[in-house]
């Protein structure tokens, strides 16, 4: 089975007064039909950016992919006109963005902005294209999906918005959808009701879904493969059981070991990441997390650490890996 | 118990519409609650957004006037002084930690103004130089190099200007700090460092925190008690570890069981328990128990008959017709 999407070594510049930021640096990996593939990462670690190029919604200038190959479906995305990639996007490849409150048009209706993408896209005609509206509602699990269809988005509730933004996507049965933190903005009680349509929607549709997320718990219950970025840069990919329960990159050790446990006693404490991310004007030729890093050594200060093929799937981009670099045993929290 | 702070069914209700033939509405945002808290306890408030849990918080400190109820700090109450001078030592001694750092900063000031403005306003540092060393101490107590006195807060990260709003706090000495999510607005790696900073704090200079906040994980790791809100009422509180081991009310239960954990094979195996539908409108709460709309369990007396806080035993209380 060929893969759906395959990224190779993504590089995403911006052109700003500081200097060049480059946001994204050397960025591979690959997604199977069917498959949810999670993004995690904190702020300003190029997971937005990633997802943004996929869909080239990067916004030139300042913006400019200079290096490596997008395929979707054995075809270069890179190399898409502008007016080819209209046609690709919200059809075969759609986003759901984090901020229902502000990516849906107030002054349209849900029916106009749900049928507008059948009507482009599938050349539908209105009458088909409300009824399609309406399952897309049923599905995404709005009640009295009729009604709602005269709704503008003011009159909906923030989870009832972000339904309606994935019903948007749905529209034109996409094989590729990219969510971008899709329940950031909303609460517990609320992003649990998304997390289950998104679950059905894989179940019913089948469709291939990017997560991108900096919540551990949302990327647990809902990814089969987890890719973690730090400053521009994968660290570590691997099946979602891999790298969240056997985590090989002093990162993904951090991140865990900063979440508070549920079965942490009054005495235990926290152990924050010191220090801060880098910042991404500077050229990196060492490895990205060094400064935070515990266990540096020192061919970290000299070479960026390539990937470390530790079994076929579970892959990790620390010096610490080489064979010949001192054992090192896992902090006994993140156990 | 050394009680430090009391609320005694506190309301706050905002006018919202209305016009020149209209009456205005009522948005009850805080209706009706009570607790106390004892000195150098971490209580925490959870709940969904618009449940009212940052308005108590403001209501406190004495940002907003309440609609009824008392505020009962160190055994007056704050808003019954008549006296103005008596008032703001009052005020001094109860600060908050805003939610947002980009916001709550202003940006054309440098960190040893905003950090010394307390100072100035409550003449708590004469002379300059007093002052500034008096800055410098409190830049450092919250883990900031002393020497970016000078500096504006563009030129600190998210996490930074957390520590500058906690500085700012900490200027009068208070007793009583409410932290209004101090750390939803800053990076996963960050926020264990500002909750541990917060503890340390605690511990050496004995505070007592209000801790509101919508992650329940983190709740439950830097309080002693939680509240939990819905709708403007407290529907549950108990201490940390009992609340989250053995909830009782099922909107506390639908809450808790809604946290992704992030552990994969554990996350499989829970089932959740979904609300349907949104959190009713404040401004017409449903009558009786406001929760039975979404309660899965609700009786006919849920509908007609507001349940009362029970303690049903160790200072665990309910408002709930349906515990067993």
């Amino acid at each position: 089975m060929n893969p759906l999407l395959q990224v190779e070594n993504l590089q995403v510049e911006f052109k700003t007064y500081a200097g060049t930021v480059r946001a994204v640096r050397g960025v591979s990996f690959d997604l199977n039909p069917g498959e949810v593939l999670a993004i995690v990462g904190e702020s300003g670690c190029g997971k937005s950016v990633t997802a943004q190029s996929i869909m080239r919604l990067i916004p030139s200038p300042p913006g400019r992919i200079t290096g490596g190959s997008i395929l979707f479906d054995q075809e270069e995305i890179l190399n898409k006109s502008e007016h080819q990639m209209q046609r690709i996007r919200g059809n075969n490849i759609s986003m759901i963005f984090q901020d229902p409150m502000t990516s849906l048009n107030p002054v349209l209706n849900v029916r106009t902005q749900i049928t507008e993408n059948l009507r482009h896209h599938k050349k539908m005609s209105q009458d088909k294209a409300d009824a399609r509206a309406v399952e897309l509602l049923d599905l995404v699990g709005i009640s009295e999906p009729k009604a709602r269809m005269r709704s503008y988005p003011h009159e909906l509730s923030g989870g009832m918005r972000q339904r309606v933004m994935i019903a948007m996507a749905l529209a034109c049965d996409p094989q590729l959808l990219i969510a971008d933190e899709p329940t950031t903005a909303l609460d517990v009680t609320i992003q649990a009701q998304i997390i289950e349509v998104l679950k059905n929607i894989r179940q019913e549709l089948d469709t291939a879904i990017i997560l991108i997320t900096h919540d551990l718990g949302v990327v647990a219950g809902l990814a089969n493969r987890v890719l973690v970025m730090y400053a521009g840069n994968a660290v570590e990919k691997g099946s979602v059981d891999e790298v969240l329960c056997d985590p090989i990159h002093p990162y993904t050790w951090g991140l865990l070991q900063s979440l508070p446990r549920l079965n942490m006693g009054p005495e235990d404490k926290l152990e924050p990441i010191w220090g801060q991310p880098p910042d991404l004007l500077l050229p990196l030729d060492q490895c990205p997390f060094l400064p935070r890093c515990e266990y540096a050594m020192n061919i970290c200060t000299q070479q960026r650490p390539p990937f470390f093929n530790g079994d076929s799937s579970h892959i990790s981009s620390c010096w610490l890996h080489h064979p010949l670099a001192t054992k090192i045993t896992r902090p006994q929290e993140v156990e | 118990m050394d009680t430090i702070l009391e609320v005694r069914n506190l309301k706050k209700h905002f006018p919202t519409g209305g016009g020149m033939l209209k009456k205005p509405e009522q948005v009850r945002a805080v209706d009706g609650i009570s607790f106390a808290m004892r000195r150098g306890e971490t209580l925490g408030l959870v709940g969904e957004s618009g449940c009212g849990k940052t308005t108590v918080g403001r209501t406190i400190v004495g940002l907003y006037k309440p609609t009824a109820g008392k505020v009962i700090f160190e055994d007056s109450d704050v808003y019954t002084t008549q006296n103005r001078r008596a008032q703001n030592r009052k005020r001094q001694q109860m600060q908050m930690i805003f939610q947002d750092p980009y916001a709550s900063l202003n940006p054309r000031m440098t960190v040893g103004d905003i950090v010394g403005e307390p100072l100035d306003i409550h003449k708590l540092a004469v002379g300059k130089k007093a002052r500034q060393k008096r800055i410098q101490y409190l830049l450092d107590l919250v883990g900031l190099n002393p020497d970016h006195i000078n500096r504006y807060p563009h030129e600190f990260s998210g996490g930074q200007r957390q520590r500058v709003g906690i500085a700012r706090s900490l200027a009068v000495e208070p007793k009583f700090i409410v932290c209004d999510e101090p750390i939803s607005a800053v990076d996963v790696s960050i926020q264990a460092q500002i909750v541990n900073t917060l503890e340390q704090l605690q511990e050496e200079l004995n505070l007592t925190y209000l801790f509101i906040a919508h992650d329940l994980s983190m709740v439950r790791y830097i309080s002693d008690r939680v509240a939990v809100m819905y709708l403007g009422k407290i529907v549950e509180l108990n201490t940390s570890a009992d609340l989250y081991a053995r909830p009782i009310h099922p909107y506390t239960k639908a809450l808790l069981s809604a946290v992704p954990i992030a552990d994969p094979p554990l996350e499989r195996q829970r089932k959740r328990i979904i609300l349907e539908g949104d959190v009713p409108s404040p401004i017409n709460p449903p009558p009786g128990c406001c929760f039975h709309t979404r309660c899965n369990r609700a009786l006919p007396i849920c509908r007609e008959q507001t349940p009362e806080m029970l303690d049903i035993g160790g200072g665990h209380l309910v408002a709930c017709h349906n515990y067993e």
